[in-house]
């Protein structure tokens, strides 16, 4: 029924913006000089006709189970609720939905069978009034955009105001959303702080989020200190940075610089495609190449590495951001404007002394903000150190050690069997809360420092 | 514009040949942008380069110190000498042509640094200070020969992008001349000027004279009438008459110079 009235709504617009359209042509050929053109009278009718009657219908079919749930179960029989919980409620109003959908189990009771039959009559009933009402409604709004066709009717400044209402809707999606995380993670965080002291989470050195589900387990109490897992991901963040910065800058600067353009053409695409190799196949290359790889040349010269190094993590981690950043100096090195490297070469420089003393120092706030802009993403990139990274938390920055990052451990803190009322699983929320934090933090100061830059040359 | 014409009758007798160019070609591409242009630029003396847009003038002028080596696509045949050396020869490293062939831009360009450093970048890379005290004084003579000394001595430390637009333009002559080149091109320096900034880069030009062959590309031909002694006008690629200033605005040789001088075409 909802298609159908869907369906009805998209007849009734075309009709209403052909209705319109038509008469403002008529009016214009009357030799009327209209304010807009017939077809923003027609997009008029269309968007004004759109707009309400599909929120409509959103609303009317977000409101309808949940009312008719209500109903279906108000109209059992007395005291066939009684002595049930919430938990015993739902599973009754499940067994109701199945036998609606037909689908039987055993032999139920006579009152569910009945409640089934009235729950699917509402359904029915519900869907024809909607399609009624769409209907009625959109004809009523064609009508009415039709009355108002008129030589001095400014329908193209209600288009505007429709269409840009619309684009303010859809601006403030993502803003929503944002606040909702916000929300949601506050929110859990809060409860994970009821149960393990603040301070013990921020200033612990002990991570082992290991809870005893039952009271017959033997296990550790848990441990719930953020700092060795904060430090694994900076370890690891630092390796990639020391990889990706010197290589992406230079890079860039060749490729922006001194490459013939035949092989800029070439280089340019490829160093992109980098860029769009999804992060799980990085750690395929972690695991099976660079860790590997890594191990046996530490055994070669007599020193011990353990099998999931921060470096073979940080070192895929950086060859993921190297596009990245290339791209930011680029980008950066492209934005300076021409003149001044011709005032470069022109007084003598060399290319070299170009870069470096002129292109350089005013690419350099852009360049900054795309290195901090990879520091976030580094901190939260997730898969290449879930295949990577180990999971044990030590406290140490040795790159050839085992570390854990906080990604990791929210992985594995929310995989399996979990209860949301368990510090263990809470945990997960308060890490995840304080890497949002600190990348916030860090995003802001990136999108500070090249806004500021962009100020500089335009 | 009579007025404007004060300073044609000067001598230019006494001048040597500094550039020759001789059957000069230039392509951008499949675009023949430069026909086969001769043509003998004099030492201490300020030649005109006019023209309607697009006719080649400032694209000859960025021939004259390899500046079109940058562009890609830019093709440069002929030969032009400088002093007497073909400077297209291979054994030519552009980057000493450069300093020896400075060259001042139409939008002013200042280096995003202090005033002190738009001055010393040439001096530096080129090694022409040995000390701070060498650097002062180089960086106070080219802002004396630019004309501007009195205006930034007291803040030589700001940058060099917070200076007027005229106050930059000479900032960038004066960053010019600190290389001590021998020959100064000048892209249409005061187009984006007001009159009275252009006033004062006009009178910087003359004192210029007297030291370097100033090569300047003007839309304005009054301006190459107030400062030049030599005037070339191209068109379409060619460089169609070439003549004393004084002669090529009062006494056109050729139908087409004529009727560019007295705005027909353009």
């Amino acid at each position: 029924m909802t298609t159908f009235a869907f369906v009805a709504l998209l007849c009734v617009s075309v009709l209403g913006y052909s209705l319109n359209r038509h008469a403002a042509t008529r009016l214009r050929a009357n030799g009327t000089r209209l304010h807009s053109v017939p077809a923003y009278h027609g997009l008029y009718s269309l968007l004004s006709t759109m707009v309400p009657v599909v929120t409509l219908i959103v609303t009317w079919l977000m409101l309808q189970g949940p009312l008719i749930d209500r109903f279906t179960m108000s109209g059992l029989p007395a005291g066939s609720l009684d002595s049930l919980d919430t938990g015993g409620r739902q599973l009754i109003l499940a067994e109701i939905k199945s036998i609606s959908r037909g689908r039987i189990f055993g032999d139920p009771e006579a009152w569910k069978v009945d409640a089934a039959d009235r729950y699917v009559r509402m359904h029915a009933i519900s869907g024809w009034v909607l399609l009624g009402t769409v209907i009625v409604a959109s004809l009523g709004i064609v009508g009415f955009s039709r009355s108002r066709v008129a030589a001095e009717f400014r329908a193209r400044h209600g288009v505007e105001r429709i269409t840009s209402g619309l684009m303010l809707f859809c601006s403030t999606i993502a803003i929503f959303t944002t606040l909702g995380i916000i929300a949601a993670l506050l929110f859990e965080s809060i409860r994970f702080f009821e149960r393990v002291p603040i301070m013990e989470f921020f200033f612990g050195l002990n991570w082992e989020p290991q809870i005893p589900l039952r009271e017959d387990q033997i296990a550790a109490e848990g441990a719930f200190g953020w700092i060795p897992v904060f430090l694994g991901t900076l370890v690891i963040t630092v390796v990639a940075l020391f990889l990706a910065v010197p290589v992406g800058l230079l890079s860039a600067i060749y490729l922006n610089e001194f490459a013939p353009s035949r092989l800029r053409a070439v280089a340019k695409p490829v160093l992109e495609i980098l860029a769009g190799v999804p992060t799980v196949v990085y750690g395929f290359f972690a695991i099976l190449v660079v860790a590997p790889a890594i191990r046996s040349f530490g055994a070669t010269l007599g020193i011990p590495v353990s099998p999931n190094t921060a470096l073979a993590a940080g070192t895929v981690m950086g060859i993921m951001l190297i596009p990245f950043i290339s791209s930011f100096t680029d980008d950066a090195l492209s934005a300076v404007p021409k003149s001044l490297r011709d005032g470069a070469l022109a007084l003598g420089a060399t290319r070299a002394e170009t870069v470096l003393n002129v292109l350089f120092p005013a690419a350099i706030p852009g360049i900054v903000g795309g290195i901090l802009l990879a520091i976030s993403r580094a901190i939260g990139e997730t898969m290449i150190v879930v295949m990577a990274a180990g999971l044990i938390a030590s406290l140490t920055v040795n790159p050839l050690d085992s570390v854990t990052t906080v990604t990791v451990q929210i992985v594995t803190l929310l995989i399996g069997d979990t209860s949301f009322d368990n510090p263990k699983t809470l945990a997960a929320f308060a890490l995840g809360m304080m890497l949002f934090v600190v990348t916030l933090v860090i995003n802001v100061f990136a999108l500070r420092i090249v806004r500021k830059y962009r100020e500089a040359y335009e | 514009m009579m007025d404007g014409m004060r300073k044609i009758e000067r001598d230019t007798a006494a001048s040597d040949i500094k550039i020759q160019a001789r059957s000069v070609q230039v392509f951008y591409g499949d675009t023949h942008a430069i026909k086969d242009v001769s043509v003998d630029i004099l030492d201490k003396t300020v030649t005109a380069f006019i023209g309607p847009s697009g006719c080649g003038k400032s694209t000859f002028l960025r021939c004259l110190n390899r500046m079109n080596d940058t562009i890609d696509i830019a093709r440069v045949q002929g030969d032009i000498h400088i002093d007497g050396d073909d400077i297209y020869d291979p054994s030519i490293d552009p980057v000493q042509l450069r300093a020896k062939v400075g060259m001042v831009f139409q939008k002013p360009n200042p280096f995003p640094k202090s005033i002190y450093d738009n001055i010393a970048y040439g001096p530096r890379i080129h090694g022409l200070a040995r000390t701070k005290a060498e650097l002062d004084e180089i960086v106070e003579r080219s802002l004396r020969r630019g004309a501007i000394w009195d205006e930034v001595k007291d803040r030589l430390h700001e940058p060099g992008t917070g200076l007027s637009g005229g106050q930059q333009q000479r900032l960038c002559i004066a960053r010019a001349v600190a290389t001590e080149p021998e020959v100064l091109l000048m892209d249409e320096p005061c187009s984006a000027l007001d009159p009275i900034a252009t006033a004062q880069v006009e009178d910087l030009i003359d004192e210029l004279r007297r030291n370097y062959s100033v090569v300047i590309v003007t839309h304005s031909m009054q301006q190459a009438a107030r400062v030049s002694q030599k005037t070339a006008f191209f068109h379409l690629g060619n460089l169609v008459e070439y003549r004393e200033t004084g002669q090529i605005f009062t006494n056109p040789e050729d139908a087409r110079t004529e009727s560019y001088i007295t705005g027909r075409i353009g």
